[in-house]
């Protein structure tokens, strides 16, 4: 790689030992990707919670801190595992509690904003057309990539950690024109009216393409889809396909022109989602004894308009005994949330809301199912469905008022 | 082996990076994610139903088509390195950003691409080579 002044002397270690290691370790995975040269980041979203750092992380985090390392450029943090509020409500272990308050406090002190969101595209920053950012979280990097038209990698921690300390990442993948092409056509005929029908697509197509780089470019698509829309649609590609970018003729940016999102070569092939396709897939969720023992929003965490949405589906009623709801939102939204009466009418009908997690990292969650009794969940994140079956939940995708209706019978029935 | 067999069963992978490493194959015909499939306490593939659920990933050099998951597994090997369950090397046929950022951060040795399909050639329990800087992966004895 090609490397300028200012780059030869941190690998000296004029900017110290742990900006050296950082950028060794960047030169390495862009020498591998093939990477000609790095790129000045604007912005870093990192995933470093305990459970996904382990005691690893936290020992390595602990050293970095100790040397005196600094982030160069606004680096915030992904969602956690513990609403510390709620940690003996919900029975978590005290323990890991205890290593994650460490864990904030360390990367407090090298100066990462602890925002612990999942929706920082929504409620911190928005990168604009060509910025080149640096962000964890699979479902912030596909939005970034496809809504907003910024550039980024899936940057998992230890490397978004490094590109806060030196402030640049290596220009491979996302960050080259060559690589944001379209390459498979979906021709739209089915007409998403809610959010689970957004997952819905992202899961019909992310689950036959599990290739980072397929691109999915989505025509006919009616009217204007909302943020929320695109943030399930994009959330559900990248957890069943591992996908990290899309076009929507007439709604991305980089695709005002099915030409433009294929960048002038011709697709790769075609899938074509019917509505019949979605509900064949609702029909497709095994319902079990057709109990509601746990419905969730989350994954990633609620808008403020998808709460007003939840409260007021809710508003005036009670969540059936033995039947639990549980929402996560990040701090903003549930400070906000609070003052416009969403929060009430959620508690008050029996709802729990928590805030900078998501359900399925929440820490202890495989105690929390068995002691609970919860088997099926039912969701209206895609996303969610997907992740949660790996912790032996039963999951079943809903729309969001039929989520809600769950919550108030506890039934869940068949399409 | 015979020099004509190390020949016909030489692996050319496309992308390489980390310390040259010997040790005992482990080949699996399904993709893999150090979350997912992984107990991380033990090392052992835990997914029920995994094509090599049971086996234990400690030291081995392990043969994955795929890579699956998102982007914590990113701090999962160097949370393994940790409590010493860590592979010696990754060997895929298609990876994603996170594998490799991951792998590089740990210290471990990880290629992507290769010329020919390992399924058909290197065994469980082979002994191979896996020699990043000149992308090739050799068996040395046949286990």
């Amino acid at each position: 790689m090609r490397l300028t002044r200012e780059e030869e002397e941190m690998l000296r270690g004029e900017r110290g030992e742990v900006v050296e290691e950082a950028l060794r370790v960047q030169l390495e995975v862009g020498e591998f990707f093939g990477a000609q040269e790095f790129v000045s980041v604007s912005n870093v979203h990192m995933m470093g919670d305990i459970e996904v750092m382990g005691d690893g992380g936290l020992e390595f985090l602990r050293r970095v801190a100790g040397l005196g390392a600094r982030c160069v450029v606004n680096t915030s943090t992904n969602a956690r595992c513990f609403d510390f509020d709620y940690v003996e409500r919900l029975n978590q272990d005290a323990d890991t509690a205890e290593k994650e308050k460490e864990l904030i406090s360390l990367l407090q002190e090298i100066g990462v904003m602890t925002t612990d969101t999942c929706i920082n595209y929504q409620s911190l920053y928005q990168p604009h057309l060509g910025e080149h950012v640096a962000w964890g979280d699979t479902g912030t990097v596909i939005y970034a990539n496809s809504v907003l038209g910024a550039r980024s990698n899936f940057e998992s921690g230890p490397v978004a950690l490094a590109t806060a300390l030196t402030g640049r990442t290596p220009a491979y993948g996302f960050h080259l024109d060559e690589r944001r092409k379209g390459k498979i056509l979906v021709e739209l005929e089915a007409e998403p009216k809610n959010l689970a029908d957004w997952g819905a697509v992202g899961k019909l197509v992310g689950e036959k393409h599990q290739n980072y780089f397929s691109v999915p470019v989505f025509t006919g698509v009616e009217g204007s889809p909302i943020a929320d829309d695109l943030k399930h649609l994009g959330a559900s590609l990248a957890s069943y396909g591992s996908l990290g970018m899309f076009h929507m003729v007439g709604v991305t940016p980089e695709a005002e022109t099915v030409e433009d999102a294929f960048g002038g070569e011709e697709p790769k092939e075609t899938v074509t989602v019917t509505d019949e396709d979605l509900d064949e897939l609702y029909a497709s969720y095994d319902t079990g004894d057709s109990s509601a023992d746990l419905v969730v929003f989350s994954g990633p965490q609620l808008s403020l308009y998808e709460l007003k949405t939840i409260s007021e589906l809710l508003e005036g009623k009670k969540v059936k005994e033995g039947t639990s709801l549980i929402v996560t939102t990040n701090r903003g939204y549930k400070a906000a949330g609070e003052k416009l009466g969403y929060l009430h009418k959620i508690e008050e009908a029996g709802g729990m809301v928590l805030e900078g997690v998501c359900f399925y990292i929440l820490d202890s969650i495989v105690r929390l199912r068995v002691e609970n009794g919860w088997d099926n969940l039912v969701t209206n994140s895609a996303k969610l469905a997907n992740i949660i079956a790996a912790h032996k939940f039963n999951p079943i995708l809903r729309r969001t008022e039929e989520c809600v209706e769950a919550a108030l019978t506890g039934r869940v029935e068949q399409p | 082996m015979s020099a004509r067999e190390k020949e016909e069963t030489l692996i050319k992978v496309e992308r390489a990076a980390g310390e040259v490493v010997e040790g005992e194959a482990l080949v699996s015909p399904e993709g893999f994610s150090p979350r997912y499939d992984l107990d991380r306490w033990t090392g052992e593939i835990s997914r029920p139903g995994h094509a090599i659920e049971g086996e234990n990933i400690k030291d081995r050099i392990l043969f994955f088509p795929t890579a699956k998951g998102g982007i914590a597994a990113g701090w999962a090997f160097q949370d393994l390195k940790t409590k010493g369950i860590a592979p010696k090397a990754l060997v895929f046929g298609v990876t994603n950003p996170v594998m490799v950022q991951g792998a590089v951060f740990a210290g471990i040795t990880i290629t992507e691409g290769w010329s020919r399909d390992p399924l058909k050639i290197v065994r469980t329990g082979d002994e191979v080579r896996v020699d990043p800087m000149n992308k090739r992966i050799e068996i040395l004895r046949r286990g």
